[in-house]
């Protein structure tokens, strides 16, 4: 009798593949804790004000010195009293502290030195300003598609122009944003749990199967009774429900530690969750449909998975890529899953919101699956 | 179907791979309770005329019949009564013993009773709570013939079940192997590049090399005649045993 669904069958799969993944160490790492941590290290990262200590290399004219009249950094230096202290290695250098109780002191660091021992630090990335002179004027050496070099000049050439910043304790300007949901950490959740589902299903599916075509098994089960759907069929379900738990506890702990909440609605987020574990499954399905080498199948799970880990928006906006990409980037499966997640997250989106990226992520699984079935080597 | 019919009947095969012809006009016919040996080196096209047999490559020319059946169509039907033991099969390697056998046995519809006789026959009663990834080379090989053997085969296929045993492990499965062509009216073919694995268990050896039979029958026939030849031809050195036979068939050595 041809029946459509065995029971026994698809209870001992699921329960094999269950035990399979919960048996394994590794798994309760990589799944669990290891997010947990990416997003504890990230989430205090971007939550502390951190101070920042950065090198300057200054490098002088012929024949000046700091607070000659020729200098007009060693005027600046000398006028305001820069403090000379010795680094760890003998070495003097002045220390400009630009204190900020927003956005946290700023400490220079600024080495008199020759050009060629300047260019040799810049290249080492020991420091990535160089200062230098000419016609009485500070002159700024840097690479102008360096943020940090960019940042490092705003402030510097805001100093020399107004010197009473190194007096200012208290930064009235800034009014920081504390309110859940405009947070780094509010952007970065949603995203690591996209990203979670993307990782625990194409490694999860994609390598079981090639791991189990390449040592022959999915050969011996298919030469049994049993049904092929349901070797799938257990594989992704098994995979779904582990993706439940792990961004579950993901969520739980950073509730707890950050005070993370969801402020859409749970069932959209819940479907907009399922339709991307249901796109990320038929892609896996293709990827792993035909080859038994597990190389080939490492090569293609990072040719897949990687451009969207970069490119989606993870832990970055990706609004900041240029204008002609973002349309591309917004097509991919990992941007529409984690906008979606982050849209109940954060805005307070509901199904009206997540329904047209559901139905796209689903369609493109069902496509995917069926694509790769079409091509599926059982041994 | 008689009880006189073959249970395999191979019908002038032909499979080639890209540019290796590997099976070029085979002809088999094997009977109920027959064990066959397919003796042949690497490469000889063993594994791929089991492969054919067993449904999971279909010939480029020619016909297999399963109990009088097409693979096309009644392959439900076929996958029952087939058992399947390959070289080199791992299992999941965090199951044990017992989920692994449990697992096979769902695919049958097997109860909880059967999964134990299996333990039993194989002998892996003390591993059965045993991860398969703990276990030897030829309790690994044990455990794959035992769940060949769950469904109760009419036919077994057994591809190198015992390549990189060694011999305590091979005697094991022999001896296994013994026990069921005592009791059951099971048809196995068995392909292997161990002459002495040959001559113990089957009653029928075919000899293959670059995808043709050279040579097909019981050892006494097979050695015999090629003694009688050998007579007859004065030059020829005598056969001793199946080594013997198969340098004198094609110049080279089994293991080569």
């Amino acid at each position: 009798m041809n029946r459509p669904f065995r029971y026994r069958q698809l209870n001992q799969l699921i329960l094999a593949h269950f035990r399979e993944i919960t048996r394994e160490p590794g798994v309760l790492f990589w799944g669990i804790i290891f997010p947990i941590l990416m997003s504890l290290g990230l989430g205090i990262a971007f939550t502390k004000k951190a101070d920042v200590f950065r090198d300057v290399a200054w490098v002088q004219a012929e024949n000046s010195q700091a607070g000659s009249s020729g200098s007009a950094l060693g005027t600046f230096l000398l006028t305001h009293q820069v403090k000379r202290v010795h680094d760890k290695n003998g070495a003097v250098c002045y220390r400009i502290i630009l204190p900020d109780d927003k956005l946290g002191n700023t400490t220079f660091n600024i080495r008199m030195m020759d050009w060629p021992k300047a260019m040799v630090l810049l290249k080492r990335g020991n420091l990535t300003m160089i200062l230098g002179e000419k016609d009485g004027k500070i002159e700024y050496h840097f690479d102008p598609l360096n943020p940090d070099a960019q940042l490092i000049y705003l402030k510097l050439s805001s100093l020399f122009e107004n010197p009473s910043l190194m007096q200012r304790s208290a930064n009235p300007d800034i009014r920081p944003l504390t309110i859940a949901g405009t947070r780094y950490i509010d952007f970065l959740v949603p995203g690591l749990i996209a990203m979670g589902v993307m990782m625990s299903i194409m490694w999860g599916i994609s390598y079981e199967i090639i791991d189990n075509r390449s040592k022959k098994l999915l050969r011996r089960m298919v030469a049994t009774p049993m049904k092929k759907s349901h070797y799938l069929i257990a594989l992704i379900t098994v995979r779904i429900g582990m993706n439940f738990v792990e961004s579950g506890l993901l969520f739980l702990f950073t509730w707890l530690a950050f005070g993370i909440k969801v402020q859409g609605s749970v069932p959209a987020l819940i479907t907009i969750f399922m339709a991307g574990n249901i796109a990320f499954a038929g892609i896996a399905i293709l990827m792993s449909s035909h080859t038994a080498k597990t190389e080939i199948g490492n090569g293609l799970i990072n040719l897949v998975s990687m451009p969207m880990m970069v490119l989606s928006g993870i832990f970055f906006s990706y609004h900041n890529f240029p204008e002609w990409s973002q349309s591309i980037i917004q097509a991919f499966p990992l941007t529409m899953l984690a906008d979606g997640v982050r849209s109940v997250f954060i805005e307070g989106a509901g199904f009206a919101e997540i329904t047209i990226p559901s139905l796209i992520l689903t369609s493109t699984g069902i496509v995917f699956f069926l694509a790769g079935l079409k091509i599926f080597r059982w041994h | 179907m008689t009880p006189s019919d073959p249970v395999i009947e191979v019908r002038n095969v032909f499979k080639s791979f890209k540019t290796v012809q590997a099976v070029r006009g085979i002809d088999l016919r094997i009977y109920p309770g027959q064990f066959v040996a397919l003796l042949g080196p690497n490469g000889a096209g063993k594994t791929t005329l089991v492969e054919m047999i067993e449904g999971i490559q279909k010939p480029d020319r020619g016909d297999i019949l399963i109990l009088g059946k097409r693979w096309k169509g009644n392959e439900d039907e076929l996958r029952k009564v087939i058992g399947l033991s390959l070289q080199e099969t791992r299992f999941i390697d965090k199951l044990t013993v017992k989920e692994t056998v449990t697992l096979f046995a769902s695919f049958f519809d097997l109860d909880n009773s059967r999964t134990d006789e299996i333990i039993y026959l194989v002998g892996l009663e003390e591993k059965r709570k045993s991860y398969v990834v703990n276990l030897s080379g030829g309790q690994r090989q044990r455990l794959a013939l035992g769940i060949a053997l769950l469904n109760d085969p009419k036919i077994l296929l057994l591809d190198e079940p015992t390549t990189g045993l060694d011999p305590n492990a091979r005697r094991e499965i022999w001896a296994i192997l013994q026990k069921l062509k005592d009791r059951s009216q099971t048809s196995m073919i068995l392909t292997t590049h161990y002459m002495e694995e040959a001559e113990k268990l089957c009653e029928r050896i075919v000899i293959i090399d670059q995808g043709k039979i050279l040579k097909e029958g019981t050892l006494d026939e097979l050695v015999g005649a090629e003694n009688q030849d050998q007579k007859e031809n004065s030059g020829r050195i005598p056969v001793h045993n199946l080594d013997d036979l198969f340098t004198q068939l094609t110049g080279r050595h089994l293991h080569e």
